[in-house]
């Protein structure tokens, strides 16, 4: 019905093999690798394609962050007191052997990894940054989830003395945010604790927060305290807020608007004032690795 | 005296011009220029129209007339910088790729009832003139009590436009309330005597 145009394919094959040749490098590596702020990608064919990682200073203050603070650079001057240390997380509910220990205890129980995800904010701009941390599934396989633990809810910290936003109602606080076990234990999914080779600055979600690189990123919860095996879908923060805009799954889909404006397109951070929106790619371009997740759904219905 | 004063009132009326250039000659635009350029022009057309509607509740309250001086040149600022506004988006945002746009008029409500209010302060710029207040008699306020619903039409766009409405939106829906306010009270007061 509709012609592709080579523009909308592109995307997602770059982050396809990016990601495969990210993942190919060591930690030490990756971190050269950025020092020259953009990566070269071998293609198959002739041609290498490039896609610029974002500048460290627009990831680092130009955030969404409401507790603290609803304007994009909020968090980054509200948060730099905040105290990430001493850091506990509790990961229970319907687990075998729940586990209680402190954010350092969490980074070396696990290899960290370097990841350059995509990241699409649900008001229609990107990011491409450089995460540091470990897949999900491999904490969720030290807690041995039961039968019952059909999902996984993210819990955020709640504290209205360090964080201002939180003494207003803009959202139900503490931030809660939700996944289906199968999307939480997939291999993109991260829990990161750190960008750019450093450690994670506080308004981008320190000590601890997630990362679902193919759905919008208020799906991602910062600052998170608790990890929870539940047998029902959990209710997000944003579902909410606003259930007919904010949905559970929150999928990057350029063909299901949000109500109020399109998700057709994207403005790419950092591309200068002339820089032209990017056509907005289905699952934010990891369709090949997580499509079949959602094979036979209406994504439009449950958005 | 009097003429100076408009004329200085129309250079300080040009401040987000000079604003916004020196953002993009510095540089300091941050992560999202076109964003930030279509956001400035939108919220100084919003403030515009607070300033345009505060000048008739000033002139009740210092019991000044001066105040209906500038109250024209205010409200073709509005029309200035929401034309403006309106092309940064149109231009700079979607590089005059009209069917997105066309798609957003249609579906997207803040988009909707934001070319909506451009669209009622055509009418309100082109009957400004002394000749058209002379012409139009009676029905020129009438036409003028348009900015009414403009003023409605533009936070509602603000409104809908954000995440949630704390507090960018909230500050001007309340601003804008207490303005529209004065208009009921003066009306009541004015029908009495």
């Amino acid at each position: 019905m509709k012609k592709v145009k080579s523009s909308e394919i592109t995307p997602e094959r770059i982050y396809k093999n990016r990601r495969k040749f990210v993942q190919n490098l060591g930690l030490a590596a990756g971190s050269m690798f950025i020092g020259q702020n953009f990566i070269n990608l071998a293609q198959a064919s002739s041609n290498s394609i490039e896609q610029e990682i974002t500048e460290y200073r627009y990831i680092t203050t130009y955030n969404n962050y409401y507790e603290f603070g609803t304007k994009k650079s909020d968090p980054v001057e509200n948060s730099q007191n905040f105290k990430t240390k001493p850091w506990n997380i509790t990961i229970d509910g319907e687990v075998e052997k729940p586990l209680k220990l402190s954010v350092d205890e969490l980074k070396n129980m696990f290899p960290i990894e370097e990841r350059i995800y995509k990241l699409r904010c649900v008001e229609g701009w990107s990011m491409v940054i450089p995460w540091l941390g470990f897949p999900l599934y491999k904490l969720l396989d030290k807690v041995s989830p039961t039968s019952k633990g059909k999902f996984v809810k993210f819990i955020s910290v709640l504290d209205p003395e360090q964080m201002p936003g939180q003494r207003y109602p803009i959202l139900d606080w503490p931030y809660k945010e939700g996944l289906r076990i199968d999307e939480a234990m997939h291999p993109l999914t991260i829990l990161v604790t750190g960008l750019y080779g450093k450690e994670l600055p506080n308004q981008n979600g320190s000590p601890l927060r997630l990362i679902v690189p193919w759905k919008y990123g208020f799906k991602s919860a910062k600052a998170i305290v608790n990890i929870k095996l539940v047998d029902k879908m959990p209710t997000s923060s944003w579902m909410k807020a606003s259930p007919n805009e904010y949905g559970f799954y929150s999928n990057v889909n350029p063909r299901v608007d949000h109500p109020r404006w399109s998700q057709a397109s994207e403005r790419v951070i950092g591309g200068g004032i002339i820089s032209p929106r990017i056509p907005t790619t289905m699952f934010n371009g990891y369709g090949d690795e997580v499509s079949h997740l959602y094979k036979n759904m209406d994504l439009k219905k449950y958005f | 005296m009097s003429k100076y004063s408009k004329i200085i009132v129309f250079f300080i009326c040009l401040w987000p011009i000079y604003s916004i250039s020196y953002s993009i000659f510095d540089n300091s635009l941050g992560a999202e220029p076109v964003k930030k350029i279509t956001h400035h022009f939108g919220e100084w057309t919003l403030i515009f129209i607070c300033l345009t509607l505060s000048m008739s509740p000033l002139k009740k309250i210092t019991n000044s007339n001066i105040w209906i001086k500038y109250r024209r040149m205010l409200g073709l600022f509005v029309f200035f910088y929401a034309t403006i506004h309106m092309f940064t988006y149109i231009g700079l945002d979607y590089w005059f790729d009209w069917k997105p746009i066309i798609n957003d008029v249609i579906k997207k409500k803040y988009i909707f009832v934001g070319f909506l209010a451009w669209l009622l302060l055509i009418p309100l710029a082109a009957t400004s003139s002394q000749k058209m207040i002379k012409l139009l008699k009676k029905n020129w306020k009438r036409v003028h009590r348009l900015i009414y619903i403009i003023a409605i039409f533009g936070i509602l766009h603000y409104i809908w436009l954000s995440k949630t409405i704390f507090f960018g939106p909230l500050i001007y829906l309340i601003i804008i309330i207490i303005l529209l306010l004065f208009r009921i009270k003066f009306n009541k007061s004015s029908t009495k005597v």
